[in-house]
C-alpha cells in the first residue's frame, strides 16, 4: 500500500486542468471574456485587443525560446511576414479573412523555418544574432520590395468581414481576436502534453541526452522555429487588420526585445507566463503614459521623455526579473495561489 | 549470436590517446562488463558506441548492421539505450515525464496532433503512459513518486528513474556507465537484482562499466578490461580475475584500491 497517490488519479495526471477548481476557474475566465465587452470602454477594449495580439506572438516566441531553449529576435520580423501576407492579400485577392490569416500564418512558418537553420549549428548568443540578421534582412526586404510592401509608405488593409459583420472596431475586432487567442493557448498547451513538447524540453535542458533518447535535434529545432513563426504569423496578420495600415516600422527590432522581455518578465517556459507578460508588458507603457498625463502640469515637457523612460523601464524590468525573479510572474502567481491554499492555517 | 561488435576503436583527443584498438563483442541477452582504471577511456567508449563522440579509427555493428556512420538519434532508434556516469536526466520535469521521454522513439504523434490533442495523441499517451506504469514502474518500485521533480528526489533514486527512462524505450542493447557508483550497499544490491532481471525478464542485453568488482564479478557473464585505453583482457569473471595483467593494471593504479583487494571479499567499497 502506497500513500498519496491513489491510482484513480492516472486520468487525471493526462488532463490540461488537473483538479474542477481549475475547471471552474477556467469557467470563470471564459465568462468574464464573454461579459467584459459589455462593461468596459473602447479604450480598455482597444488594450484587450492588444493584448491578444501580443499573447499569441508572445506564447509563440515562449515555445521557440522559453520551452526550446533557443534565443530568437525574429519575433516582431516574423509577425511582418504575416502583416505584409495579410495586406498583400486583401489588397490583391478577394480571399475570406480566414484565409488570408491562416496563409499569414503559412508564411511565416516558412519563412521561420529558413531563419532558424542556424539554430542547427549555433546555439545561444550567436543564435540570437543569427536571429537579429534575418530581423534585418526581412526589414530590409519589407522596405525595397516595393511591387508587394509599397516599401515605406506603407500599405493600408480593410477590415475583415465574416457573416456581413464588419470588424472595424475594438468592440467588434474583440469578438473575433480573443476567441482565437483562448485557442491558440490551448493548442500551445496541449503541445507539452505529448512527446513533441516533451522533445522541445529535452532539447532546452540538456541536448546530449536528448539524442541519446532518439530525438531527432534538428528536426525538432526546426519544427520549433515553425511553430513560433506561425505565432508569430498570426499575430501580425490580426496586427494588419487591428491597425488597418502597416509600413516597415510597425516591426522594429524593438519590438522583437519587447517580446523577449515579456516572456522573461512573465515566465519562460510556461503558458501562463506568455500570457502575464503580454498583458504587463503592453500595460506598463500604458501606464507610464498616464503617468506622464499626471505629470504634465509640473514638468516641462514631460511628454517627451515618454519614449526613452518607457525604453529604460523594459531594461529595468528584464535586468530585475533576470536577477530576483527568473521564474518570472508566472512563479509569483504560483506562490500566491499556494498562501491562498494554506491560508488560515500558515504560520 | 552477437548482437553490439566493436571493432578496433581508436580514438584521441589532442595527445590523449582515449581509445588504442578496442574491440569488443557483447552476445545477444548476456551482461558484458567493461572495468578498468579511471580514465582508462571506459566512458569513452561507450560515447563511441553511442555515437558522441567519432573514433579516428574503428567500426561498430548493431545488431549486425553496420552503424559506425549513423548518428545518435538513429542508433537510439535502433534500440540502442543509455544511462550516463553522472546521472544526465531532465531535473525540472516529473518522474513520469522523464521516463516518458525515453519512450518517445515508440510514439508517432506529430506537432500537429499534438496541438489538437485528439483521436490518436491522445490514445499515444494514454496507451505509453499505462505501458509506463505497468511495465516500469511497478518493476523497479517507483510508482509513488511519479510526480515528483526529478531534482528533489535522493540520488540513489534518479539513478533508477534514469534506468526507468532506458528500458522506457524498450531497449534490444541497455548500456549503463557506472550504474551504482555513490550507492550503499542496500540500494546496489536492489539495482544488482534490477539489472539481473532485465536481463532474464525483458532479454535485453546489458553492457556496463562499474567499478564495483564485487558487482562485476557476480552477475556478469563477461568482462573486459581497458587500461590506458587499451584492452588488456577479457573473458569471463574468473578468468579475468586470474589474469596477471588486469592485476598489475590495478596495482598500478595509485588511485584505487587493488583489485586483488577487491576481490577478496570485501564488496561494496567504491
Ligand atoms: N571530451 C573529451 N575531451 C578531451 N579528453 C577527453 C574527453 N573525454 C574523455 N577524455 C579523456 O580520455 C581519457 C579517458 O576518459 P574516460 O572518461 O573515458 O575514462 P573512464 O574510464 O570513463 O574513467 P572513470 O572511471 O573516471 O569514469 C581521459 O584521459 C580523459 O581525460
Ligand atoms: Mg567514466
Amino acid at each position: 500500500m502506497r500513500i498519496g497517490s491513489p491510482k484513480e488519479t492516472y486520468a487525471a495526471d493526462e488532463s490540461l486542468f488537473r483538479t474542477r477548481t481549475q475547471w471552474v476557474w477556467f469557467g470563470i475566465l471564459l465568462l468574464s471574456l464573454v461579459l467584459y465587452p459589455f462593461m468596459a470602454n473602447l479604450y480598455w477594449l482597444y488594450l484587450v485587443c492588444l493584448i491578444c495580439i501580443n499573447i499569441i506572438s508572445a506564447t509563440g516566441l515562449n515555445i521557440l525560446t522559453g520551452y526550446t531553449g533557443q534565443v530568437s529576435l525574429g519575433q516582431a520580423a516574423f509577425m511582418g511576414v504575416g502583416a505584409y501576407t495579410v495586406a498583400w492579400l486583401d489588397n490583391n485577392a478577394s480571399t475570406p479573412f480566414i484565409m488570408n490569416l491562416l496563409a499569414a500564418g503559412a508564411v511565416t512558418t516558412v519563412v521561420g523555418i529558413i531563419a532558424g537553420l542556424p539554430s542547427l549549428r549555433v546555439k545561444g548568443l550567436y543564435l540570437a544574432i543569427a536571429t537579429i540578421a534575418a530581423s534585418f534582412i526581412l526589414q530590409f526586404i519589407f522596405i525595397n520590395w516595393e511591387s508587394v510592401t509599397r516599401g515605406t509608405r506603407g500599405i493600408n488593409i480593410e477590415p475583415p468581414t465574416l457573416f456581413g459583420v464588419e470588424f472595424d472596431n475594438p468592440d467588434t475586432f474583440y469578438w473575433l481576436v480573443v476567441p482565437v487567442t483562448v485557442v491558440m493557448l490551448i493548442l500551445a498547451a496541449n503541445l507539452f502534453r505529448t512527446r513533441v513538447g516533451r522533445a522541445f524540453i529535452a532539447i532546452r535542458d540538456r541536448d546530449i541526452s536528448a539524442s541519446v533518447l532518439g530525438i531527432n535535434l534538428p528536426l525538432y529545432k526546426l519544427m520549433s522555429f515553425a511553430i513560433a513563426s506561425f505565432y508569430a504569423g498570426i499575430a501580425g496578420g490580426f496586427y494588419a487588420y487591428f491597425y488597418g495600415s502597416i509600413n516597415p516600422e510597425s516591426f522594429p527590432l524593438l519590438l522583437s526585445i519587447f517580446f523577449l522581455a515579456a516572456i522573461i518578465v512573465g515566465g519562460l517556459g510556461t503558458i501562463l507566463g506568455s500570457i502575464l507578460g503580454a498583458v504587463f508588458m503592453t500595460l506598463t507603457p500604458e501606464l507610464l503614459r498616464y503617468g506622464v498625463d499626471v505629470l504634465e502640469p509640473f514638468v516641462h515637457d514631460a511628454s517627451a521623455l515618454l519614449s526613452p523612460v518607457r525604453t529604460m523601464v523594459f531594461g529595468l524590468l528584464i535586468v530585475g526579473f533576470l536577477l530576483f525573479e527568473p521564474h518570472g510572474l508566472a512563479e509569483i502567481w504560483r506562490r500566491i495561489r499556494r498562501f491562498f491554499h494554506l491560508w488560515p492555517f500558515r504560520n | 549470436m552477437t548482437i553490439l561488435e566493436v571493432d578496433g576503436f581508436s580514438l584521441s583527443f589532442g595527445g590523449v590517446h582515449a581509445l588504442r584498438d578496442v574491440s569488443l563483442t557483447v552476445a545477444e541477452g548476456s551482461i558484458t562488463a567493461v572495468i578498468g582504471p579511471n580514465g582508462a577511456g571506459k566512458t569513452s567508449l561507450f560515447n563511441s558506441i553511442s555515437g558522441f563522440y567519432r573514433p579516428q579509427k574503428g567500426r561498430v555493428t548493431l545488431s549486425g548492421q553496420d552503424v559506425t556512420r549513423v548518428p545518435a538519434p538513429r542508433r537510439a532508434a535502433m534500440g540502442l539505450g543509455r544511462t550516463f556516469q553522472n546521472i544526465a536526466l531532465f531535473r525540472g520535469m516529473t518522474v513520469m515525464d522523464n521516463v516518458k521521454l525515453g519512450a518517445h522513439v515508440r510514439m508517432r504523434t506529430g506537432p500537429m496532433s499534438a496541438m489538437f490533442y485528439m483521436g490518436r495523441a491522445r490514445r499515444e499517451e494514454v496507451r505509453v503512459r499505462a505501458e509506463i506504469e505497468r511495465e516500469v514502474f511497478d518493476f523497479l518500485e517507483i510508482d509513488h513518486i511519479r510526480r515528483s521533480p526529478v531534482a528533489s528526489l535522493p540520488y540513489g533514486l534518479q539513478k533508477r528513474v534514469e534506468l526507468a527512462r532506458a528500458l522506457a524505450m524498450r531497449p534490444k542493447v541497455l548500456m549503463l556507465d557506472e550504474p551504482v557508483a555513490g550507492m550503499n550497499r542496500e540500494e546496489k544490491e536492489d539495482m544488482a537484482r534490477f539489472i539481473l532481471d532485465v536481463k532474464e525478464q525483458w532479454g535485453v542485453t546489458v553492457l556496463m562499466v562499474e567499478h564495483d568488482m564485487g558487482m562485476v564479478m557476480d552477475i556478469s557473464d563477461r568482462v573486459y578490461v581497458l587500461n590506458f585505453g587499451q584492452r588488456i583482457a577479457g573473458g569471463t569473471p574468473a578468468e579475468v580475475q586470474a589474469n596477471p595483467e588486469v592485476i598489475e593494471a590495478y596495482l598500478g593504479a595509485d588511485d584505487m584500491t587493488t583489485l586483488r583487494e577487491r576481490l577478496r571479499g570485501e564488496r561494496g567499497a567504491a
